[in-house]
């Protein structure tokens, strides 16, 4: 491409953060909390999609944690993983074990399904976002 | 207990590490390897464990039933997974030699093992959504898997089997949304019982969607289009693979349909689906008899093979069941290994279609001998696999007084082999068209001719002495149809 | 109510099928993503058009009361997911088709299978 929109640069640096943090909190308090994985991968992909659109697919790739393929790796073991505790209290493969952890004088939540959600979003962004960017970057010599 | 998952995690984790791995060659190869033999040693440990105890299964996540996901491993899903087990072994043995392997792009490792996870999931599942979400498991990989030859001619492959597969699973989940609506249940066992519930008015168009969308899947007559237009793209390990299992997830979701869960099939579905059986077996092997490419051949005998099982299938016996998984079993074996035959032919001798090679007896007896004996087992001459498959189905056919079918079943194995002697005859025993040609020698072919053997030794195994398979196949029928063995 | 879902559901299923036997590749798969959502909508009714709250047992209480049913819901979500996939996926392919064979035209699209005007033997093809 090669027609630049500057406003739209300068707006999409601060924007692309924004967005990520965004997802984070989305992942974290779903629509009907607890936890949101795959509307917050879907956050992070809107994140990453429009960063291609306004820069180009490449930049976006740059900015990913890891390659998308290997991101999506990450979360569907991160998700497999999660279902491993449970075996070890006797309990079904996926059993999702509850704990309350005590941290500066507040009680937390905290369990595996944290754990699975995290996958999902991983997942979700590597995937759903690697192919945004590729479908971007297919058209990209088009235009 | 978690051994009830493992046929469906350690294919999963193996692709996911091999995913995670895909920078580094070495690593991925290793933790294939590494993950294949794992899953044959899990197969082999469930076949004990589901032989002396029934069934082994576990609920997922330990939700209550209705909304937990059930995997069930019986005797039917063990057996499929130890074969895809063993072809995803002999696959990736095969991915060593220089026999016709897939491109080495980082994508291969990751997406066979996707595969055969998907397959093994679908094989073991006892919940009906479930099984859905396996088949697009299965499908994405297998798509992956089309599409990494990188030409357009893979292209156009990967798209004929995405459309037509993907027609398949909207079916499937249309059947699944009407069997939800008609019953509430979906869980296999639960449904059994719902569906005694319901007007069989109601649940035989439900079954009938069902039944159209598992036939596409399986590549039955009207919709088998995907498979001759995909098949004879793929480089030989990810054919071995495809052929062995991807029709046999339609087969086994079927059988556990109609036998089990859908129990007892009305009449005239049955009798529909013998004629689709019938026109399956005849239009497969017309099909075949018409091409020249040995990997086109083999795809449409496939198809002719699958005719087989749903014939076993539409006798809605348990005897025909039996024979149903010993065909299936059968068929994995011997197709996969005419495929490998295949790929090795053209190793040697420089391409697929049979007008531009030939001379192969006498240049290499001993490739000749292993084509001969699968393709005899193909055919059904005894005392091969092929032959207690296909008695099986025909004394059945004969017991139950259908003649028609089992005279259809007979001469289409004379059809059989006169595509096997076509291959034969022009690949082995006719001279090299192009005089000064010889075979070529500094490849590396010793993974191939071990992975090739071992499949060899399983088919002539279980040709010669067959009682403890079938002694198993019959337990695995009465296992389906709710009995105890 | 469940007029108006029938309605929607005929209308999309109907309009998917008529896009999915379009000669034009990106119609095709256009087609077939809006079978799928069509046939994702059938089985979201599959659990019953009967409550608008959601399905979450109150603080304090154990048992859920008249509410949506989640499984068709849990499955519907499901299904989406997939056939999103499925949907990207395709697109690529075809994105690539398009780049590759210059044309848009389905049936201009042999190279996987023989022509139907070949001669009584198939054609040797130069490359294996």
């Amino acid at each position: 491409m090669t027609s630049r929109a500057h406003m739209a640069e300068i707006f999409m640096r601060g924007l692309y953060p924004l967005l990520l943090i965004a997802s984070v909190v989305i992942l974290f308090r779903g629509h009907n909390a607890p936890g949101g994985g795959f509307i917050g991968g879907l956050m992070a992909v809107a994140a990453s999609a429009s960063y291609a659109l306004v820069f180009n697919a490449t930049n976006a790739l740059n900015r990913l944690p890891c390659a998308p393929v290997r991101l999506a790796g990450i979360g569907i073991l991160l998700a497999l993983l999660s279902g491993v505790p449970a075996i070890s209290q006797g309990l079904p493969y996926l059993t999702h074990p509850w704990w309350t952890i005590n941290l500066f004088q507040v009680e937390l939540a905290a369990s595996t399904v944290m754990l699975f959600d995290l996958g999902v979003y991983l997942a979700v962004w590597g995937t759903i976002g690697g192919s945004c960017l590729l479908l971007i970057h297919s058209i990209e010599g088009e235009a | 207990m978690i051994l009830a998952v493992a046929p469906l995690l350690v294919p999963l984790a193996t692709a996911l590490l091999c995913t995670v791995s895909y920078g580094s060659p070495r690593l991925q190869s290793r933790f294939s390897i590494a993950g294949a033999l794992a899953l044959l040693i899990t197969a082999i440990i469930l076949v004990i464990e589901v032989s002396s105890n029934h069934v082994v299964s576990l609920t997922a996540g330990n939700w209550p039933l209705p909304y937990g996901i059930e995997v069930v491993v019986d005797r039917l899903g063990v057996a499929l997974t130890l074969i895809a087990a063993l072809m995803l072994t002999i696959s990736l043995l095969w991915q060593n030699s220089d026999a016709d392997p897939a491109p080495t792009s980082g994508f291969f490792h990751p997406l066979i093992h996707g595969l055969v996870a998907g397959s093994c999931a679908a094989f073991i599942t006892a919940d009906l959504f479930n099984l859905y979400v396996w088949f697009e498991v299965a499908l994405i990989c297998a798509l992956g898997l089309l599409a990494q030859g990188g030409g357009l001619k893979h292209f156009d492959a990967t798209l004929k089997y995405f459309v037509l597969n993907l027609v398949g699973t909207l079916l499937l989940l249309a059947a699944i949304a009407l069997t939800y609506a008609a019953t509430g249940h979906l869980n296999f066992a639960n449904l059994r019982l719902a569906v005694q519930q319901v007007d069989p008015a109601v649940m035989l168009p439900i079954t009938g969607l069902l039944l159209i969308a598992f036939l596409v899947k399986a590549a039955a007559f009207p919709f088998f289009a995907w498979l001759p237009a995909s098949y004879h793209t793929l480089p030989a390990p990810s054919l071995a693979v495809f052929s062995a299992l991807l029709s046999k997830i339609g087969i086994c979701a079927l059988v556990r349909m109609l036998s089990g869960t859908f129990h007892p099939p009305s009449y005239l579905l049955m009798t529909l689906l013998a004629g689709i059986a019938l026109l399956s077996m005849v239009i497969g092997v017309l099909g075949a008899a018409y091409h020249w490419d040995i990997r086109r051949i083999l795809a449409f005998h496939s198809i002719s093979q699958v005719g087989y099982m749903l014939l076993a299938i539409a006798l809605s016996s348990r005897q025909g069941d039996a024979a149903t998984i010993f065909f299936a079993v059968h068929h994995s074996l011997v197709k996969a290994g005419l495929f490998l035959c295949g790929a090795l032919i053209f190793c040697m001798a420089g391409h697929y279609d049979l007008r531009r090679i030939g001379g192969l007896y006498a240049a290499r007896p001993f490739l000749s001998v292993i084509f001969l004996l699968f393709a005899l087992s193909l055919v059904g001459i005894p005392p091969l696999t092929g032959f207690w498959g296909k008695y099986l189905i025909i004394r059945e056919c004969l017991i139950q007084g259908q003649y028609l079918w089992a005279g259809v079943a007979l001469s289409v194995g004379g059809l059989t082999f006169y595509s096997m002697l076509k291959i034969w005859k022009e690949a082995f025993w006719k001279p090299h068209p192009d005089a000064t040609w010889s075979p070529t020698k500094e490849k590396k072919l010793a993974p191939a001719y071990a992975g090739i053997c071992t499949l060899l030794f399983v088919v002539l195994w279980l040709g010669l002495y067959p009682e403890p398979l079938l002694v198993f196949v019959n337990d695995a029928a009465m296992t389906i149809r709710g009995g105890i063995p | 109510m469940s007029w108006a879902v029938i309605l929607a559901l005929g209308t999309v299923i109907t309009a998917g099928i008529y896009l999915a036997l379009s000669r034009d590749l990106f119609r095709c798969l256009i087609g077939l993503a809006l079978l799928g959502n069509g046939i994702n909508l059938m089985l979201f009714t599959s659990g019953r058009l009967n409550s608008l709250s959601p399905p979450i047992i109150p603080a304090g209480d154990t048992v859920l009361g008249a509410t949506a049913n989640p499984l068709a819901q849990a499955l519907v979500l499901t299904a989406i997911v997939i056939s999103f996939a499925m949907l990207c996926f395709s697109l690529i392919l075809a994105i690539r088709i398009v780049q590759e064979n210059r044309s848009d035209d389905t049936i201009a699209l042999r190279e996987a299978e023989p022509h139907s005007n070949d001669p009584l033997k198939p054609i040797i093809e130069d490359e294996p």
